[in-house]
């Protein structure tokens, strides 16, 4: 028997030892700048949002009148005394409004995901545990869906129930993430799908039986964890589009109701105003500038640690 | 391959046809009618115009009567605009929307590409962050808001282009780039990831063995590779065209078919909005069997299989 | 051997490349002939002191750690070793064509032909790649293009290296599939890799390495993707076109079968350097490292008593990111002593001709004869 000497052993180096799926993930999540970049904006928003109404100097529905008066019946430009990121026309704080939108953002990116999931992974899993003719059909509903152009649906939906009790609640937004989620569950649901057909296949399901892991443990140790990874990344990314759409609705009148403050409304205020009050327009482009990076950044740095096929990165 | 052309092109047919449907009955739902209007008409009135219109028959009625018209091609009476039938207002208004379209699509693929071919030759290296940096922008910029920065900055200060209308070439340069701002940098970011997937490949390797120069390699064996899996998301970029021409119609006066989808839902009128919607569904949905078809056809290994 | 007028240098190049257009006339009214009409040195390939590192996050891999070797005009040589020994690495170094990042080459010399590779331009060395150096690869369904046909993918070599009209471009690539053994050459030539089954897209590979008659083809396991039968057939062809076109051939693998079937001379590498040379008949008949025992005993032989557990060589390879000073297979060889611990051994003469070994145990004086 070859007896390995302390010495030697001591002199050549170990190779890594893998500490699981997460932690190798996060270390590698960790050297990416721009993914921590991404999640530093998200932290950032996640806090205006949540944090929003405590820290706002103002309330968003406030007006100031005084201080547009004293302006000569404009609004009040940034860095005025009270108003850092100055006011609209009528007086309503920037900075407290910007953090309205923050919060509606924020509400809108998740609660779509979560609507998102809670359509997409129950249909996924059916079609792709089942397979066969339920997989078919579902298969073309969801074809059919893909097909619609979506911000059309979207407007038609809000339009359309806008009046009722439904389309009233959190002023207008649940209507919004209804809406949303209704045209985006598409991609989640393939995902799911394919993730359940492939690995109800796989060999190394089959290798885990072998070694006789029950098939708990398969399941919460193996199948899950890979499984889950495509759509983690899926609704990081996803959540831009969401944060886009809702905007877009706010912009176009269809969305949440004023005096709700969501970024895409405050832009459509503030177009008119834009050549002397550049501000009104600016702050919430930035705002929705830095929120859509920040998640995408993230979602590409997520899709990048969490994908184990990774050749030549170290 | 004809055979897979066929059905997908068939497939339309039935998704249209869902699309029509649901289309309906969400715009039926909407509380009032096409009589709303500022001055509230007597209630006699209303009912005749309704009879008139038939739309005091139950829906499913309405609806076949609305299809069998449809399919004929006679989008039916626009009761907004009642001196004029939908087909004269689509007619109007199509050339111009597809040519912003089109003009937007051209622009986003002769832009995005090279703009993702660079990045990737020149990974981690100064073109990869001048391109990187243009796709931040691009997918950080909603298309309405990169329109009011170019109408504010090109339009009212420099004074470069007219910022309404659509009578000539100098009215179709902002909107086409508004438009294409975000198609440029999802292209641009897509086709910089495949090609640095492609880098990785073993053929690539084998080229460089052959001892072929730079460009061959580069051009024949990785862009070429890498613009396969890019076809893919030109369906999703085409929907988006669709979808966000409205608003960039909208706010550009631009006298496209666009503008009346949004009037038409707070105007409720029906026909109207229902061929709105056909048409940008069969757009769609068109484009993606395009699409498809495109793929299969440029990668050998479906193509000959 | 015949020594051309004064050394060759890189200044000279342009009258090496001049041989194309005699090669390609030739080409054009003979069929394929042998190279190395022009000898421009006593050994084809003369590797002195090769490095190459590779610089990642984890430190610097010293892949490739002091490698020396010759390979004549026309020999066939082995460079036998398990995965990790830095045999593919050395074969990329001699092209030149090893990653850059993470790797390089950081010292040595590579005379090919009379010619300082590590000295060329990259625009020079491009020009040797595919017209005097050949590389076949071990996958050959990754290292065709998918999206070009394989007429193509044989024919571009020849257009970049040789001045052929299309025509006889086309001529030869159609008698090159001929000759590695592709039925009906001239209906394939606008097929698809896909199209071919892994034996044959392996032949189109050696038709790719050929197609500019090179001096010397880097052979990186050509057979370990293959079915086992097909395996013989390919190394059959590799065999015969070598011998028909006088090419010199460096066949990398981790088969001693392979390496005794076919080459002339072997090199056993382990952990990045070589541990062992000598010719076929003397490194098998009594090989004089114990690596090589392990490996030649870990094969099963036919007499084996069946139900028996199959021997290898316990332990792993060393990694090699700061390799000790000792011998490296010192940690899983069972007649290490204190020396074998403290210092690396030599490559030093055996009974054999040109027979070499790193082993203080078999050295004269050592502990085993």
């Amino acid at each position: 028997m070859a007896t390995s000497s302390t010495v030697l052993e001591r002199r050549v180096a170990k190779p890594k030892q893998s500490a699981g799926l997460w932690s190798d993930a996060w270390g590698r999540l960790r050297k990416n700048r721009l993914a921590i970049l991404g999640l530093v904006l998200v932290i950032l928003l996640l806090t205006a949002g949540l944090l929003g109404p405590i820290i706002a100097p103002w309330n968003y529905q406030v007006q100031d009148l005084q201080a547009v008066f004293a302006n000569g019946n404009r609004p009040v430009p940034p860095f005025s005394p009270g108003h850092l990121l100055g006011t609209d026309s009528l007086g309503r704080d920037l900075l407290s409004r910007l953090l309205d939108g923050a919060r509606i953002s924020v509400t809108v990116a998740f609660v779509v995901q979560i609507v998102i999931l809670t359509i997409g992974v129950p249909i996924g899993a059916l079609a792709g545990w089942f397979g066969g003719n339920l997989d078919n059909a579902l298969m073309r509903f969801t074809d059919v869906i893909y097909a619609f152009p979506d911000l059309l649906f979207i407007i038609l939906l809000s339009v359309a129930f806008r009046e009722t009790a439904f389309g009233q609640a959190l002023d207008g937004l649940f209507l919004v993430f209804v809406a949303i989620g209704l045209t985006s569950w598409v991609t989640v649901a393939r995902l799911v799908r394919g993730q359940l057909l492939a690995l109800k296949e796989t060999e190394f399901v089959e290798a885990a039986r072998a070694i006789g892991v029950s098939d708990r443990r398969i399941v919460t140790r193996h199948l899950l964890p890979n499984g889950l990874s495509p759509i983690i990344v899926a609704i990081t990314l996803g959540i831009p589009s969401a944060i886009l759409a809702e905007s877009t609705l706010a912009f176009i009148g269809v969305g949440v109701q004023p005096p709700r403050a969501s970024w895409g409304s405050l832009i459509a205020d503030g177009e008119k105003y834009v050549r002397g009050d550049p501000h009104l327009v600016l702050f919430p482009a930035v705002a929705i500038a830095l929120a859509l990076i920040g998640f995408t950044f993230l979602g590409d740095g997520l899709r990048d640690a969490l994908d184990p096929k990774l050749k030549g990165k170290q | 391959m004809i055979s897979y052309l066929v059905r997908r092109i068939l497939w339309i047919i039935p998704v249209l046809f869902t699309v029509s449907i649901i289309t309906f009955i969400l715009m039926h739902s909407v509380p009032g009618g096409p009589w709303d209007r500022d001055k509230r008409l007597p209630e006699g009135v209303q009912a005749r115009l309704n009879a008139q219109y038939g739309l005091d028959q139950p829906i499913y009625v309405q609806y076949v009567n609305w299809a069998g018209q449809f399919v004929q091609g006679n989008l039916g009476p626009s009761y907004r605009y009642q001196d004029r039938t939908v087909n004269t207002i689509v007619a109007d208004g199509i050339g111009t929307t597809v040519q912003l379209g089109v003009m937007a699509f051209i622009l986003a693929v002769l832009v995005g590409i090279p703009l993702g071919i660079i990045a990737a030759l020149g990974h981690n290296r100064s073109p990869d962050y001048l391109s990187t940096s243009v796709s931040i922008v691009g997918i950080a910029t909603p298309s309405f808001v990169l329109a009011i920065l170019l109408i504010v900055f090109f339009g009212v200060e420099l004074r470069w282009f007219p910022t309404s209308g659509w009578k000539g070439p100098q009215y179709w340069v902002l909107p086409t780039i508004a438009l294409a701002g975000f198609p440029i940098a999802q292209i641009a970011r897509y086709t910089r990831a495949s090609m640095l997937e492609v880098t990785r490949k073993d053929y690539i390797r084998t080229a460089q063995s052959k001892g072929l120069r730079d460009r061959a390699v580069v051009v024949r064996h990785m862009v070429r590779n890498a613009l396969i899996p890019v076809v893919t998301i030109l369906g999703p970029i085409f929907a988006f065209l669709v979808t966000g021409s409205f608003i960039i119609e909208t706010i550009f006066a631009i006298p496209g078919v666009g503008r009346y989808y949004i009037t038409a839902i707070g105007t409720r009128d029906y026909s109207l909005l229902m061929a709105m919607t056909m048409l940008y569904a069969f757009a769609v949905a068109f484009m993606n069997v395009v699409v498809d078809v495109l793929y299969a056809y440029i990668d050998p290994r479906i193509r000959y299989s | 051997m015949e020594r051309s007028e004064g050394d060759v240098s890189a200044a000279d190049l342009p009258s090496i490349i001049d041989l194309a257009p005699d090669e390609a006339r030739r080409a054009q009214t003979e069929s394929v002939t042998a190279s190395g009409t022009k000898r421009n040195a006593d050994k084809l390939l003369e590797v002195r002191g090769l490095k190459t590192q590779f610089f990642t996050a984890d430190g610097v891999i010293q892949a490739v750690d002091d490698v020396s070797f010759d390979v004549g005009y026309g020999e066939t040589l082995g460079l036998v070793g398990e995965s990790g020994c830095g045999k593919s690495v050395t074969a990329l170094s001699i092209a030149r064509l090893v990653p850059d990042p993470p790797g390089r080459i950081v010292a040595g010399q590579i005379m090919f032909d009379g010619i300082d590779v590590l000295k060329l331009s990259n625009e020079a060395m491009r020009k040797l790649r595919g017209k005097e150096i050949g590389f076949i690869f071990q996958d050959p369904l990754t290292s065709l293009n998918p999206t070009l046909t394989i007429g193509y993918q044989i024919t571009e070599g020849i257009r970049e290296h040789m001045r052929l009209s299309t025509r006889a471009a086309r001529d030869r690539v159609v008698e090159l599939l001929a000759k590695v053994g592709i039925p009906r050459p001239a209906d394939r030539l606008k097929d698809y890799p896909h199209q071919f089954s892994g034996g044959m897209r392996q032949r189109v590979m050696i038709a790719i390495a050929l197609s500019c008659d090179p001096k010397l083809i880097l052979a990186d396991e050509p057979t370990t993707a293959l079915d086992v039968t097909i395996q013989a057939q390919i190394l059959e062809l590799i065999q015969k076109l070598s011998d028909e076109f006088g090419t010199a051939v460096l066949m990398i693998t981790h088969d001693l079968g392979i390496a005794a079937g076919m080459c002339d001379r072997v090199n056993v590498m382990y952990a990045g350097r070589i541990v062992e040379t000598g010719t076929v008949d003397t490194m098998f008949e009594s090989p004089q490292m114990p690596y090589a025992w392990g490996l030649l005993d870990s094969l099963p032989r036919i007499d084996d008593i069946r139900g028996a557990k199959l021997r290898t060589i316990e332990g792993l390879p060393p990694l090699l990111i700061a390799p000790p000073d000792a011998c490296r297979f010192g940690p899983r060889c069972r007649y290490a002593r204190d020396i074998c611990r403290e210092d690396e051994p030599e490559l030093t003469a055996r009974a054999g001709e040109g027979h070499l070994a790193r082993c203080w145990a078999t050295e004269p004086g050592g502990w085993i004869s």
